[in-house]
């Protein structure tokens, strides 16, 4: 029984090297991963590889290109935009992963629930939905990380409850445009035999929903979630961009480039380093996402 | 077709009362306090409980919305919190500006889209439809401030051809100086000029592969008259409802581009009114935009329908 434990890590660790397998064979997928794989580098590692402390002036070099001692320039405090962009990965990435995936979680949850009850319960719940979706999701956002910026939560520090509200706000945007893809696949799966033998035998309903319909969404559940991520980057960025994200002296890539705006034609490399830093990131993610679909023959789609 | 009017306008109207409802929950957390807001540093405990009164701060929240509902219907939006001035007559001169800018990028962006799309299917595989599918992915990826500042670097600070900021005096029209429509138009079509371009280069294809397009090029028609008059037409559809669903992220867009240009838009006034926590303005803004959201899925389900017979409108 000592292999047991092994053999577990490994039933879940073939699923994933065979994606990446799949994935290299696409020309998309070959340059989408290396570019995830840096961004994903620096999130964990970068802010420990700074050259100098993030916040740390350094007044007479402000608005400087890049040059030797500092390899990607200077802001307009001269602090090191290069340990500003390293320190900002972490945050920007991790409130991305975890809006998305508790959007997709609790949108999907939602869905299949829906879309498996049917009748009245699905009605009501999809006219919600409905509503919800009728905002325009920037909107939405900017609503509700105003609205969150207003609360307290206890025995939390400031500087976490904003990245909180920041997954929240995500999270929201998200939970109507996943629940509507994901009871739209529910009703199809739930009309198909195994599902109607199951009911059949007697098997309770959340045995159905887990066991036989939850593991049928899956090819919609990825590209889902490579749609949502890319998207989730665009929105945490954006409410950077609009200071409605983290709040300084934490160093946000969306903000950088709001604060750069008026120092651009002084300086075009404080503008193009967080620029370039967002872009990478989220073409990674298209590649990957595109790489993904070619892989599995998924139709290109349309993210909302 | 009355009917699904009739059906479509009401489901509009609900959906519009919900989202007035959640907007109103939702600004009522913001400021805490109409009346403090507005008295501002002269604030004493005894004028804020007379204004609140005055204002029917004190009624129960229910109650003050649907007498704020009940303005809206009569066209009164309340207002605004910093200087007193009528809600209604800001946003007015606000919306116009920001129709100007929408109608100038989608008329301008849509049809050049689709001609590119047009282009890169007929040319398929070829060096310049490899280029315009980099394009398109890398249009897709970047958010609309990075693709904002980036055509300012490229076309203000280096080259010089365009103004980096579309302010405008207030009161004039933003039409005195066309130029500055351009750059915050381009940004705002970014995305989905590359979506549209995507999709009407995929379907193109699709339908170049089909027997009817076949068909008519072996009874001798011209591959121009071929491309035009049959397969185009039909690889249209999709790329209307693309359209369709990229509508509210437009919408989102315009008030990061406005915000990027300096544009004196609906966008621009909406975040100076959470700035300021202006709480009449910021409803009767959200509730635009929402109306404006619908509004336009309407409209686009309105022309999918006229281009697709087999689109039975109920």
């Amino acid at each position: 029984m000592e292999a047991s434990k092994p053999i577990w890590i490994w039933r879940w660790a073939r699923p994933v090297r065979n994606e990446i397998a799949l994935l290299l064979r696409t020309p998309s997928g070959r340059i989408g991963l290396p570019l995830i794989a840096l961004h994903l580098f620096i999130a964990i590692v970068g802010p420990s590889l700074t050259p100098y402390p993030h916040t740390e002036f350094h007044l007479e070099n402000r608005l400087e290109g890049p040059s030797l001692e500092f390899l990607l320039g200077t802001d307009q405090f001269g602090r090191d935009l290069l340990s500003r962009i390293l320190s900002g990965a972490t945050s920007i990435i991790t409130m991305s992963v975890l809006g998305s995936t508790f959007g997709i979680a609790i949108g999907t949850a939602i869905g299949i629930a829906s879309g498996y009850k049917g009748g009245i319960v699905d009605e009501v719940v999809m006219r919600i939905m409905d509503g919800f979706m009728s905002f325009p999701g920037l909107l939405l956002a900017l609503l509700v990380a105003t609205m969150a910026r207003e609360l307290e939560i206890p025995l939390m520090s400031a500087q976490f409850e904003e990245k909180v509200f920041i997954v929240i706000t995500i999270a929201v945007v998200f939970i109507p445009r996943v629940a509507r893809v994901l009871r739209s696949a529910t009703l199809t799966i739930k009309e198909l035999e195994f599902v109607q033998s199951a009911r059949l035998r007697g098997e309770p309903g959340w045995y159905i929903v887990f066991r036989e319909i939850l593991p049928n969404t899956a090819p919609v559940l990825g590209v889902e979630a490579s749609v949502r991520l890319s998207y989730a980057i665009l929105l945490a960025s954006s409410l950077g961009f609009l200071g409605l994200g983290v709040q300084p002296p934490s160093p946000d890539w969306g903000r950088m480039i709001n604060e750069s705006r008026q120092f651009i034609t002084t300086s075009a490399t404080f503008t193009l380093v967080p620029a370039l830093a967002i872009a990478t990131l989220v073409i990674g993610i298209n590649l990957v996402a595109d790489g993904l679909r070619e892989a599995h023959q998924l139709p290109k789609e349309t993210p909302q | 077709m009355a009917r699904f009017f009739i059906v479509r306008i009401s489901l509009i109207l609900v959906t519009l009362l919900f989202v007035s409802a959640s907007i109103f929950a939702m600004t009522e957390t913001l400021s805490g306090d109409a009346a403090t807001a507005a008295l501002g540093q002269g604030k004493t405990d005894e004028n804020v409980e007379a204004l609140r009164k005055k204002l029917g701060l004190d009624d129960p929240p229910h109650v003050r919305y649907l007498n704020w509902l009940g303005g809206v219907v009569q066209g009164d939006f309340g207002n605004s919190l910093r200087d007193g001035q009528p809600v209604g007559g800001l946003v007015l001169a606000r919306l116009g500006n920001s129709m100007l800018l929408a109608a100038f990028a989608f008329g301008a962006g849509v049809p050049a889209a689709v001609a590119v799309g047009i282009w890169a299917a007929v040319k398929k595989d070829s060096l310049i439809d490899r280029l315009f599918s980099v394009f398109s992915l890398v249009a897709i990826s970047l958010p609309e401030f990075v693709t904002g500042v980036v055509l300012i670097i490229i076309f203000s600070t280096t080259l010089g051809w365009l103004p980096s900021s579309s302010l405008v005096q207030p009161g004039t029209s933003p039409l005195s100086r066309p130029e500055i429509l351009i750059l915050p138009a381009i940004t705002l079509m970014g995305v989905l000029f590359a979506y549209i371009m995507r999709m009407t280069r995929a379907n193109l294809i699709e339908e170049l592969d089909t027997n009817y397009v076949r068909t008519a090029t072996l009874k001798g028609l011209s591959y121009r008259r071929v491309v035009f008059r049959h397969a185009v037409p039909n690889a249209m559809l999709p790329t209307i409802s693309v359209i369709t669903i990229n509508i509210g992220w437009m919408l989102g867009g315009l008030i990061i581009v406005e915000s990027v240009f300096a544009y004196p838009g609906l966008g621009r006034l909406l975040l100076t009114s959470i700035e300021t926590r202006d709480t009449p303005l910021l409803q009767a803004l959200a509730l635009i935009l929402a109306a404006a959201y619908s509004i336009s899925n309407l409209i686009a389900d309105l022309s999918y329908a006229a281009l697709n017979p087999r689109v039975r409108l109920n």
